[in-house]
């Protein structure tokens, strides 16, 4: 609860500072304005711009967060991600196709192409979990589906029709909350609700889960029934954090171990601190891409895996005692 | 009353092969069967026909009674505790909270008191905070037991409880055993130690190429002619001042093994 409480505080700090602070410099004076009047110019920045951004980031490092944790809790793995099961790939697939198309103008068109992909892949790992008891055989098949999806979007990049698709696919891919309004949240609050409840349902299988599969089917719980709501839920997150802000990397992965050590490495409550963990770094991530002077404003997940490779290769570092079989 | 596991028939096909043939066996309240036979000889598979984790060609599976095939996962957990063989642990739960998912389906605070009474049974009450992936082996496996122990289940089903275990260690493990089927467990448990399994078990299953043997007390199931057929051995149970002892040595012409 403690751990709970400290990161709660720790985002809501960060979703103040991510709001207070931009790349458009703003005077006492105009933060006074923006306060007292919403409909201000500067009220604009902060409530239309800056405030659907910052909570956008926010509600995509949750899901990739607690995504992370179930896949690394159901496959009892340390190093799977959000991407593992091949969800990521197909979202993005979807997407890029329909850039590439040319059907990317109506609004929410690209956001439901990523949903799609991301079910249809979804659905078919779920599908297979309910067979399969182990967990490597599942993470081949997830192998299998991402080179897939990985295939298909490059596909799409060879039969791109001018350069200029291929740059709005490759900028899409790279990942950002910027322009997000507060539609888009609203969109998305449908599969990050019900994604996060089969989350909360499958939960009780994660711990299980930690003496292997045998110990599982004799535990008394529903175990297959558990693992597909594990994927299916984790698929729903995924394809909703791909839809709004891209494909973004190693926040799933990193989140989960950042908040372990708190929970005594016990995967059924790794979940929500994960979720705190996963938007606390993303909103700052997203903050460093604002706020980091470059010509071009950096996409966010480029921000998230320049600084989340070293840092997630010194908590592997200092991990790795542990995770030795 | 009911045996609280019984296998009638049993056969098993695993890739293939016939793993289990034919087996019938049953375990009853407040004793110890052991299981014993050379490596590949169906020990696992038969411990597995009885939990239905199996599926079965032939023959039938019973838990106190009822068909395994016909219970819920609820309901077979009620009646049938598993220690499988494999003894990794994904990740570093303190030793209480791995104990405690013998009773998962109970409320948490239960669960917790039934764990704790599990560890101090098993004599690791102090190291009950302490993460499973920190302790020694032989620790770790009393730990695995202890989650056994606290699923409370009627009958206790070991596959090699003491596989990797110090002397001390392995007794410990069976004194637990002992303890469980004096308050009334059936315990079903595989053994690669013949002295062990003959000191500890009630009764013992002398597997060979998936067949159930030989069945019976310890010195008749033990004959010179089982040994010789399930493990190729030329011995038998020799009493000594400290108890009775299997002595044994490899037989100089080793029978063919069918269906291997």
């Amino acid at each position: 609860m403690r751990l709970l409480a400290i990161l709660a505080l720790a985002l809501l700090a960060s979703l103040v500072l991510a709001v207070i602070f931009g790349e458009t410099g703003l005077s006492g004076a105009q933060y006074a304005a923006a306060f007292a009047d919403p409909g201000s110019a500067p009220g604009e920045i902060l409530w239309d711009l800056r405030a659907p951004r910052v909570v956008a980031a926010a509600l995509v490092g949750a899901e990739l967060g607690l995504a992370g944790a179930v896949m690394q809790g159901l496959l009892r793995n340390p190093l799977a991600d959000p991407g593992v099961l091949g969800v990521s790939a197909f979202a993005a697939f979807g997407a890029a196709g329909v850039i590439a198309l040319d059907l990317a103008g109506p609004p929410g068109v690209v956001e439901a192409a990523a949903m799609t992909g991301a079910l249809a892949a979804g659905a078919v790992v779920a599908v297979l979990a309910s067979y399969l008891r182990e967990p490597e055989t599942l993470v081949l098949f997830g192998v299998a589906l991402s080179a897939m999806g990985g295939a298909l979007t490059a596909l799409v990049f060879n039969l791109s029709p001018s350069p200029v698709t291929t740059s709005e696919v490759m900028n899409w891919l790279l990942g950002s909350a910027a322009g997000r309004g507060w539609n888009d949240i609203a969109l998305a609050a449908l599969p990050t609700v019900a994604g996060a409840a089969l989350c909360a349902y499958a939960a009780r299988c994660l711990a299980m889960l930690t003496l292997g599969e045998e110990t599982a089917a004799l535990s008394g719980l529903a175990m297959a029934r558990l693992r597909v709501a594990a994927v299916a839920g984790a698929a729903l997150l995924t394809g909703a954090a791909v839809a709004m802000a891209g494909v973004i990397g190693f926040v799933g992965l990193a989140a989960p171990h950042l908040v372990r050590g708190g929970v005594s490495d016990d995967p059924a409550r790794t979940l929500a601190p994960s979720a705190l963990a996963g938007a606390l770094l993303l909103v700052l991530a997203d903050l460093a891409a604002r706020m980091i002077p470059t010509e071009q404003e950096l996409r966010l997940g480029v921000v998230t895996a320049l600084f989340g490779a070293p840092l997630f290769a010194a908590l592997a570092w200092r991990a790795s005692r542990s995770w030795r079989a | 009353m009911n045996p609280a596991a019984e296998l009638v028939g049993a056969s098993v096909t695993l890739g293939g092969r016939a793993a289990l043939r034919e087996a019938s066996l049953a375990v009853a309240a407040g004793e110890i069967v052991g299981v014993v036979g050379a490596n590949g000889a169906g020990k696992t598979t038969l411990l597995r026909a009885v939990l239905g984790l199996a599926r079965l060609d032939a023959g039938a599976a019973r838990l106190g009674g009822r068909l395994v095939g016909e219970l819920t996962e609820l309901q077979r957990a009620g009646l049938a505790g598993y220690l499988p063989q494999e003894r990794r642990v994904a990740w570093n739960m303190p030793a209480w909270r791995i104990a405690s998912l013998g009773a998962a389906s109970r409320a948490p605070r239960d669960a917790r008191g039934l764990a704790l009474a599990a560890l101090e049974e098993m004599g690791l009450a102090e190291l009950a905070e302490r993460g499973v992936r920190d302790m020694s082996g032989g620790e770790r496996a009393r730990v695995l037991i202890a989650r056994l122990f606290a699923t409370q289940a009627p009958l206790l089903v070991a596959d090699e409880p003491t596989a990797g275990l110090d002397p001390d260690a392995s007794l410990r493990i069976m004194d637990a055993l002992r303890q469980r089927a004096a308050q009334g467990a059936a315990v079903l448990a595989t053994l690669h130690d013949l002295t062990l399994a003959a000191r500890g078990c009630d009764r013992l299953a002398v597997m060979s190429a998936g067949r159930v043997i030989a069945l019976g007390t310890p010195a008749a199931a033990l004959s010179a002619m089982v040994l010789g057929e399930a493990f190729a051995l030329e011995g038998g149970l020799v009493d000594t001042p400290a108890g009775r002892v299997v002595a044994a040595r490899r037989a100089p012409q080793v029978p063919e093994r069918t269906g291997l």
